[in-house]
């Protein structure tokens, strides 16, 4: 049975949750607009990109723009920044409400000058017709936009916009340069005091024993707190609580865990609880046509977020509301699952945006956020400020997870890839909060009455987790594609940045350059004979071009190699091509990139994304795996878990194929993945023997040598 | 009681009531608001929290407040004078060159103290002098620039 509700068409972006035009923006009388975005700064520029968008579709400057930080008593509910899709969803649904409100607003002034609205003229804001003259402003009325978004009121086209599709400065910059605070470590409300979370660097089962009499006299102490497993001390001053915290450590006796797997890859391999066919062509007649079959199996490490500023946050209790202040991507889930670890009532809390150090996906934010709520309540209506030490972040935040990938494909005697063959092995790549039965925030896990820890789940395709990216790009006639889930974590897993994405790309073109190479073509051209896709052939032969690839010298020890995505398979497309020199150790000349997000909203905050995007995975690439010991996590501090260094980054090159005509998708998480295998396969064609195992280090390398001597 | 130490921070004389062993780091940002330089990792391997100590760039998070008894100390904050940005706080401007901002004041430190030791440095210099700052996000490449532009001003 079909109801309106059923039939009605689905408003696009984040409209159908909230569809009211006073949920996106206020006029102001004096000459501003308050756009409210359910999405927030993370350190990737949206409220930047979000406010042109607003702009140009109200016809007004840039500089009357005000972003509202999210809240959730204030803003849409537009659920978790991530997946790069705050341009789809929040930037859709500001195009459609500021078209309607300019409409509404002309009409209102229209009235009021007793002109018909198309006799208007108008210009940021001041409307002027019949020899008189108003504004936005003196329009400006809160009835005016209390109403459902229609959709009905005429979209600007991109010839007529503005500052969309211009450079824009970023708004946040200013501040964050100047060293002014403006990130949730630096807020400071009256009367605060300092947390820190008592956890051992490792996993834990519960608590044997605590000792506390050596911190209980430390002068400016204020609270010791404890609830079950979960222990937090409450201090005046902050090297006050951090002395305290250490102390504590040292006196507490924990239950230990089972050590982790020595070898994850094997393991995953082995526990594998649920077998998904994502993908499945077949054409027999093809497939009778293989003449040589390759094989080959690719494996990439847990990979930590390491932000630079471990997690923070600030809570306050006050009547029986709670106030929490966080850099959590998803504000109202955490809203949610803090009501389930608190036993409150979600109307009782109120959860604030606040810009945090940077962020590439679930980290320990929301984490951060349970622990300031927990030690509140010791607090006597005072705030309290928690902020993660390094070892805690990167004991405790969840990491991206490991993955194992095997392929397999045929070619017939012309070199055409005939049928493929791709499996994972993967945890799930989301435990964020909102989506499981209980809280998913570590403290819940400690309390004296404890909730269980959810497992990683994945996001269903076509937008996939585990198995993003996984289906091939290419036009294959027969190809067999299965995601092995693995429920059990021997290591918390979620959300990092590109997800599965970056593995999978990095085997796919990993195979792609293996198969090239057995079929004796060209890897530009192999993939080129594959691949249909306008806009995917478009970025492979605009990096080729930028890169001079056909005019390469080879020489001793260098090489180059090309990666290919469209991320998810339905969002940017990107080409990286990198330049390598392998001697002791990878270095990673040059990169590459052609990208094509549709409309570029910012065309600088898109090539920021880019740069950083294949900066971070080249890191990841060459460098970056989380060590594990007999307790778990054993990469605690800097030493242990090397990043790129200034002297190490390579040069980086963005071309944007810019597509005025088509819709703007994100940038964030196109590079990663295209990245890796430029590299991989570059390194390949410098030492002419094939690395699968990220990352690519010296011990590799040096494997990979003697094996084949 | 403890006896109240005296501090120059940014050409200001302070006194603060804490214990001598406090690291400087919270002695500026909880004491004299100073928020701009912050924790990374508390033993001095990110580079978050560096400041010019007498001209030389080092980590605030665990030089304790004995050590820094009778030494000039510049924070982000003090790096431009009379409210004004410094040149290289223009030139990162210009040249957009960070993305979460979070490790900007460390590097603009260091960078600070490489341009007063070698106003024209190369790329290979300004690479190497910030080696000391980690960055996450990527925005290497764009500091670099940010640098070298300041230097030719």
């Amino acid at each position: 049975m079909n109801t309106v509700a059923e039939t009605r068409l689905k408003r696009p972006g984040s409209l159908e949750k909230n569809p009211r035009l006073s949920q996106w923006l206020r006029v102001h009388r004096d000459g501003t607009v308050s756009i409210y975005s359910g999405k927030v700064e993370i350190g990737q520029g949206i409220l930047t990109a979000l406010a042109q968008i607003a702009a140009d579709e109200l016809g007004i400057a840039l500089e009357r723009i005000r972003m509202v930080p999210a809240d959730t008593a204030v803003s849409p509910d537009e659920g978790v920044t991530s997946g790069s899709l705050s341009i789809e969803d929040s930037g859709v649904a500001l195009r459609s409400a500021c078209a309607q409100a300019r409409a509404l607003l002309l009409e209102s002034a229209a009235a009021r000058l007793a002109v018909p609205a198309r006799d208007l003229q108008v210009a940021d804001g001041a409307v002027q017709g019949g020899g008189r003259s108003t504004s936005f402003w003196e329009c400006a009325d809160d009835a005016l936009l209390d109403r459902e978004i229609d959709q009905t009121a005429a979209l600007r086209s991109p010839g007529d916009y503005g500052v969309v599709g211009k450079p824009t400065p970023r708004r946040d910059l200013p501040d964050k340069i100047a060293g002014r605070p403006r990130f949730i470590q630096d807020m400071t409300l009256p009367r605060m005091l300092y947390g820190r979370i008592v956890r051992p660097p490792h996993n834990f089962a519960g608590l044997i024993s605590l000792d506390d009499g050596k911190v209980r006299s430390m002068p400016g102490l204020a609270a010791i707190v404890r609830d079950g497993g979960f222990i937090g001390v409450l201090a005046e001053r902050e090297e006050v609580a951090i002395s305290a915290q250490r102390t504590l450590r040292l006196t507490t006796s924990w239950k230990e865990i089972d050590p982790p797997p020595r070898d994850v890859h094997a393991w995953l391999k082995e526990h594998a609880a649920e077998h998904r066919v994502v993908s499945e062509k077949e054409n027999a007649d093809v497939k009778s046509r293989a003449a040589k079959v390759l094989e080959a199996s690719y494996t990439k490490p847990y990979i930590s977020h390491a932000s630079i500023g471990p997690s923070c946050a600030i809570a306050q209790i006050e009547g029986g509301k709670l106030m929490v202040w966080s850099h959590s991507q998803g504000i109202f889930n955490l809203r949610r699952d803090l009501a389930l670890a608190l036993a409150m009532r979600e109307d009782a809390i109120v959860v604030r945006h606040v810009e945090g150090a940077g962020c590439y996906g679930h980290n320990g934010a929301d984490d951060a956020a349970l622990d300031a709520a927990l030690l509140a309540r010791a607090a006597g209506g005072r705030p309290v400020q928690v902020q993660w030490m390094r070892d805690d972040e990167f004991a405790w935040a969840p990491c991206g997870p490991a993955m194992a990938l095997s392929l397999r494909a045929a070619l017939d005697a012309h070199g055409n890839i005939v049928d493929w063959h791709h499996e994972l092995w993967s945890n799930g790549h989301s435990s964020r909060p909102g989506r499981a039965e209980g809280p998913a925030l570590a403290a819940a896990w400690h309390l004296a009455r404890p909730h269980e820890r959810p497992s990683a789940i994945n996001i269903p395709l076509p937008a996939g987790a585990a198995d993003r990216n996984a289906i091939p790009i290419y036009d294959f006639p027969n190809q067999r594609v299965v995601n092995h889930y693995v429920r059990e974590m021997p290591v918390r897993t979620s959300a990092l940045r590109s997800l599965g994405a970056y593995a999978n790309v990095f085997a796919i073109e990993s195979f792609m350059d293996e198969l090239a190479q057995a079929a004796g073509i060209d890897p530009i051209a192999f993939r080129l004979r594959h691949l249909k896709d306008p806009r995917g052939r478009a970025v492979i032969e605009a990096a080729v071009r930028r890169a001079d690839w056909n005019r390469w010298k080879p020489a001793e020890g260098r090489g180059h190699g090309i990666g290919f995505a469209r991320y998810k398979n339905l969002g940017a497309y990107c080409a990286a091509v990198a330049e390598v020199e392998v001697g002791h150790e990878v270095r990673v000349e040059r990169l590459i990139l052609a990208v094509d997000v549709g409309l570029v909203i910012n065309p600088d905050g898109v090539i920021n994304q880019i740069e950083g995007g294949a900066v971070q995975s080249t890191s990841w690439t060459l460098k970056e795996q989380v060590k594990l010991g007999e307790r778990g996590i054993a990469s605690l501090g800097w030493e242990d878990y090397p990043i790129l260094k200034f002297s190490e980054a390579p040069a980086v090159e963005v071309e944007l194929v810019d597509r005025p005509e088509l819709p703007a998708v994100g940038a964030g998480e196109a590079a990663q993945g295209p990245t890796a295998a430029a590299i991989a396969n570059a390194v390949a064609h410098a030492l002419g023997l094939r690395i699968r195992d990220l990352p690519l280090t010296h011990e590799r390398i040096a494997a990979a040598i003697s094996q084949s001597t | 009681m403890t006896e109240p130490l005296r501090l120059t921070v940014n050409g200001v004389e302070s006194e603060l009531e804490a214990s001598p062993d406090t690291p400087l780091l919270y002695a500026l940002r909880n004491d004299l608001g100073l928020k701009g330089t912050r924790f990374g990792c508390g033993s001095g391997q990110c580079g978050a929290c560096f400041v010019l100590i007498d001209g030389h760039p080092a980590p605030a998070c665990d030089t304790p407040l004995w050590g820094v008894a009778g030494k000039s100390i510049t924070t982000v904050e003090g790096l431009g004078a009379g409210g004004e940005l410094h040149f290289l706080q223009e030139a990162f401007l210009a040249e957009q060159a960070a993305q979460c901002g979070y490790c900007t004041s460390g590097i603009l430190i260091s960078a600070a103290a490489l341009l007063l030791k070698k106003p024209r440095p190369t790329a290979s210099e300004v690479r190497e002098a910030l080696d000391r700052n980690l960055c996450r996000c990527g925005s290497h490449n764009r500091m670099v620039r940010a640098v070298l532009r300041a230097a030719q001003e």
